[in-house]
């Protein structure tokens, strides 16, 4: 008696089919991922809101004109210089940071500044305000913004290393940045601190006609 | 030596049963990371400027995206030469984006509305003006958290 078996379906073209469905996909793929500079707008301030008043000495005062020229503190100035000027500005340290829960404001005592009278008094009062013109491109616009982000990135790298101890002692923000994942406390504690050593306080002002 | 007899002659044929595996594998993980493109761009595709202090944006499904260019040479006579702003599939103008923004939070849960952000994309060339009107009009409806989308890149690109 012969044994008569079910005949094997055939499956060769299975990979066929796979094939097909696959490279549809690798076609209709796109693996990059949306990113940019983020910001926090400020809240709309109420009617009868009345700006506090600051000194002058703290803010840092940044005009880009409809050609694309850049002032800062009313001198001209060319892109490559303003990050080192942003920070010679953020770490001056000439007097006193804001009074907070901690009781009255006390001079920075991590900043590196040269001290200087007209410049900024603590990093967290210390204002960046920029100007553009209706006319200025967004281009020349996102680079200025990208140099003032970069100098806070270099002084929170240098708060980072030399005054984190603990688990996370020697390493710099952005590598910190890179360990974050959602529910990892101690790490959230850390950043907020750097954070809020160097506050990053950029204002946009209505732009010139 | 009928045993040795038997052997047959030429190569075996390389077993290809796992082959389908191997490329539904692929296929599945092709599947899950695909985003098909959900809006078409009315506008020349805006160069985005570069940067390099940027951040991710993740949550996708909590992203609103404003394009800001200039119309298609074709539809210029149309629509003008000045900077266009996109919403969705249809050019709009600043006035539109308050409604823009108060649909895109009606898909979502009340306690996600703090977390969405909109990103700005717009080409290099626009100017601070459009840009700044888009923050005002974000401002008053209280969809405080923006990000200007950008590429990794060449600074010195931006300013030309």
């Amino acid at each position: 008696m012969s044994r008569k078996e079910l005949p094997e379906i055939n499956a060769g073209s299975m990979a066929d089919i796979a094939f097909l469905l696959l490279i549809f996909f690798l076609v209709t793929t796109t693996m990059d991922v949306d990113s940019g500079i983020s910001r926090k707008l400020s809240e709309k301030p109420p009617e009868d809101y009345e700006p506090p008043i600051i000194k002058m000495k703290n803010i840092l005062e940044i005009n880009i004109n409809r050609n694309d020229q850049l002032l800062v503190e009313d001198e001209l100035m060319e892109m490559k210089d303003v990050k080192q000027f942003t920070i010679d500005f953020l770490d001056n340290a000439g007097g006193v940071g804001k009074t907070d829960d901690n009781g009255p404001g006390r001079a920075c005592d991590y900043c590196n500044g040269k001290k200087e009278d007209d410049s900024s008094d603590h990093p967290n009062k210390a204002i960046i305000s920029v100007q553009s013109d209706r006319g200025t491109s967004y281009g020349m616009y996102i680079t200025v913004q990208n140099e003032l982000l970069s100098a806070y990135t270099e002084l929170r790298n240098r708060y980072a290393k030399n005054h984190i101890t603990g688990k996370y002692a020697g390493m710099s923000y952005d590598e910190l940045l890179l360990l974050e994942t959602k529910d990892n406390d101690p790490l959230k504690a850390v950043l907020k601190k750097i954070k809020e050593a160097y506050p990053q306080i950029i204002s946009d002002a209505e732009p010139t006609k | 030596m009928s045993k040795f007899g038997k052997k047959k002659k030429g190569l075996p044929a390389v077993n290809t049963a796992a082959l389908p595996d191997i490329v539904f594998m692929l296929l599945f993980f092709f599947m899950v990371t695909t985003t098909m493109r959900e809006t078409d761009l009315l506008m020349t595709a805006p160069k985005l400027p570069n940067a390099t202090e940027v951040k991710k944006l993740e949550h996708k499904s909590l992203v609103s995206t404003i394009y800001v260019g200039k119309a298609k040479p074709e539809d210029q006579a149309k629509f003008g030469s000045g900077d266009k702003i996109q919403l969705n599939d249809k050019l709009g103008t600043v006035n539109d984006i308050a409604n823009f923004i108060y649909s895109e939070q009606e898909k979502h849960n009340p306690e996600e509305i703090p977390y969405m952000t909109t990103s700005i994309k717009s080409d290099i060339k626009c100017g601070v003006g459009t840009i700044h009107d888009i923050r005002i009009e974000l401002r008053d409806i209280n969809a405080l958290k923006i990000s200007y989308s950008t590429r990794k890149g060449d600074l010195g690109e931006n300013i030309k």
